[in-house]
């Protein structure tokens, strides 16, 4: 293993530290507990956004902490759900008032610690509900998950859902826009390598050099199967084709696209792909709404990419176009 | 002895037969989860150990909740929010109670089943820890309604947890990550079945040294 760290036990201590140090006018850190608020938390009157998974996929979920997307975020363990405690204390602490709305990646560990959380707050009398994204249409079971996988589209959840929080809505619309986007956001992904959890030393898996994994999750969890690898164009003509398979898009819909990296993919990839996402929805009729290119749900130091793709209505457009300001996700206003 | 007294000696010595049965647990999940149930379970009851000598002078209910919340925040992964709901349901039928009756008893197995139920979206069959938890409460509760002495229904109990676990040799998981291996999980028997059974007898064993 090789990596720049201090100690495997420390890493995420160390990079929330990190964050906190780097950008304090965005996130401020719960003394004791590995949960990121926004700086002005808790924003009185507005619904409250709290997302959170195991650590490893930044800059998920702590770049996203900011206006217009997530109040909080909650840290795990490198691929570990964090414990219901710190979840609790992410709601207490960002809960504004107008109820608090919990977006979870579709993962059984990170289901029942959010679950349990949210049940410990509403003793408190705070209104909590909550989201499962299972955007990832790679596989129906994984190792992790009893149904489909939350991946990269989880971000589309937190723009969306966070612009109907910052916009006032209540707790009831804002849960219903956020299911109205995982109802409509499918993503498929690849890798060319494997990556190493600190803590285990070694990579979950091997790849031969000229292979790669198709459908993986974003923990290095298989996907639906290993193939010699092919060209840029050819990998997104099947990424899109799964998609394509799962969701209905006609001429003339509008999407947005997310072109996303897992950690080791450079941009000038990514961009390559996204050109041919471009190609395909254009031959099939389909407006591109808006489009994202870069690393935002990752998996430590993985190469490969996923490509999602988000179905728009009118409302879903104008959240999207909603001032949005993170550390990791700026939208200016149109 | 009284009930908060012996509640404490029964979870302290749940805490040392985990301790004891730490390598046995994770040599099971091996086959057929991710290898760290007896680590993780044995870290969290090692922290209930730590934190029970505040609590021992407080009523039933207060010390199940903060066996609940610590495992809730030390065990990760499944175990710790399924174990964690158990005892804390079983804690809100106890709870401001420093004295605990026989139908007391029978009220919190039940809401700890019904919790793990609910938590963990499983049932009977699944190959789980409800495997040997179900039958003991049926047993415990058949006993109970007998009028045969809270000892005799553990005993019972205990008995039916075992074969609650020989019976998930038989059986293919349909829950938690044993479930991918599907068929392939017959022939191993369920870690979480296993440690609930390690617990019930550790109970038992309690009740009977108490006596």
């Amino acid at each position: 293993m090789k990596k720049i760290i201090n100690n495997p036990e420390s890493v995420v201590e160390e990079m929330l530290e990190g964050i906190v140090n780097a950008h304090p006018e965005y996130v401020k850190r719960l003394e004791g507990f590995n949960v990121l608020v926004r700086a002005d938390a808790p924003v009185k009157g507005k619904v409250a956004l709290v997302s959170g998974g195991g650590s490893g996929h930044e800059p998920s979920h702590g770049g996203y902490v900011g206006k217009g997307m997530l109040d909080a975020a909650v840290a795990g363990e490198v691929f570990t759900s964090p414990t219901p405690d710190q979840v609790f204390e992410a709601i207490k602490a960002v809960d504004g008032g107008s109820g608090v709305l919990l977006v979870i990646k579709n993962y059984t560990g990170d289901v029942m610690n959010f679950e349990m959380a949210a049940e410990m707050a509403e003793m408190e009398g705070i209104k909590v509900d909550s989201v499962i994204v299972n955007d990832d249409v790679a596989v129906e079971n994984s190792t992790y998950t009893t149904g489909r996988r939350g991946i990269a589209g989880t971000v589309f959840v937190h723009k969306i859902a966070g612009a109907a929080a910052d916009k006032g809505l209540e707790l009831k619309e804002v849960k219903r826009i956020a299911e109205k986007v995982i109802n409509n956001v499918r993503t498929m992904g690849m890798s060319l390598t494997p990556c190493t959890v600190p803590a285990a030393g070694k990579p979950s898996f091997e790849l031969a050099e000229d292979e790669m994994e198709v459908g993986l999750g974003i923990h290095g969890e298989p996907g639906t199967h290993r193939d010699k690898i092919k060209t840029a164009d050819e990998i997104t003509e099947h990424l899109l084709e799964k998609i394509f398979n799962d969701i209905e898009v006609n001429e003339k819909d509008e999407v947005a696209v997310m072109v996303n990296g897992l950690g080791g993919t450079p941009l000038m990839e990514l961009y390559i792909v996204n050109r041919k996402v471009k190609d395909i929805l254009q031959e099939k009729g389909i407006k591109v709404y808006k489009t994202f290119v870069g690393n935002f749900m990752t998996s430590l130091e993985m190469a490969g990419c996923s490509v999602s793709i988000l179905k728009l209505d009118d409302e879903l457009k104008e959240l999207l176009s909603a001032k949005a300001d993170t550390i990791a996700f700026k939208q200016f206003e149109e | 002895m009284k009930s908060t007294e012996l509640m404490i000696k029964i979870i302290d010595n749940i805490a040392t037969t985990i301790h004891e049965n730490k390598e046995y647990l994770t040599e099971l999940d091996a086959k057929i989860g991710d290898s760290d149930h007896g680590i993780n379970m044995d870290k969290g009851f090692k922290m209930v150990q730590e934190k029970l000598h505040a609590v021992k002078d407080k009523d039933c209910g207060t010390i199940l909740k903060t066996v609940a919340m610590t495992l809730v925040s030390t065990v990760g992964g499944a175990s710790g929010p399924l174990y964690g709901t158990a005892f804390l349901k079983a804690a809100s039928v106890v709870s401001d109670k420093k004295e605990i009756n026989k139908d007391d008893i029978v009220k919190m197995f039940e809401e700890a089943i019904m919790g793990i139920k609910m938590r963990g979206k499983a049932n009977k069959g699944d190959k789980t820890m409800l495997d040997a938890l179900i039958p003991a409460y049926e047993e415990l509760k058949k006993s109970i309604e007998n009028n045969e002495t809270i000892i005799e229904a553990f005993d019972k109990g205990q008995k039916a947890a075992y074969e609650g676990v020989e019976y998930t040799k038989k059986i293919a998981a349909k829950k938690g990550r044993a479930s991918y291996l599907g068929e392939r999980s017959i022939g191993h028997q369920d870690p979480g079945a296993t440690s609930s059974y390690l617990m019930l007898k550790a109970i038992y064993d309690t009740l009977k040294e108490a006596k």
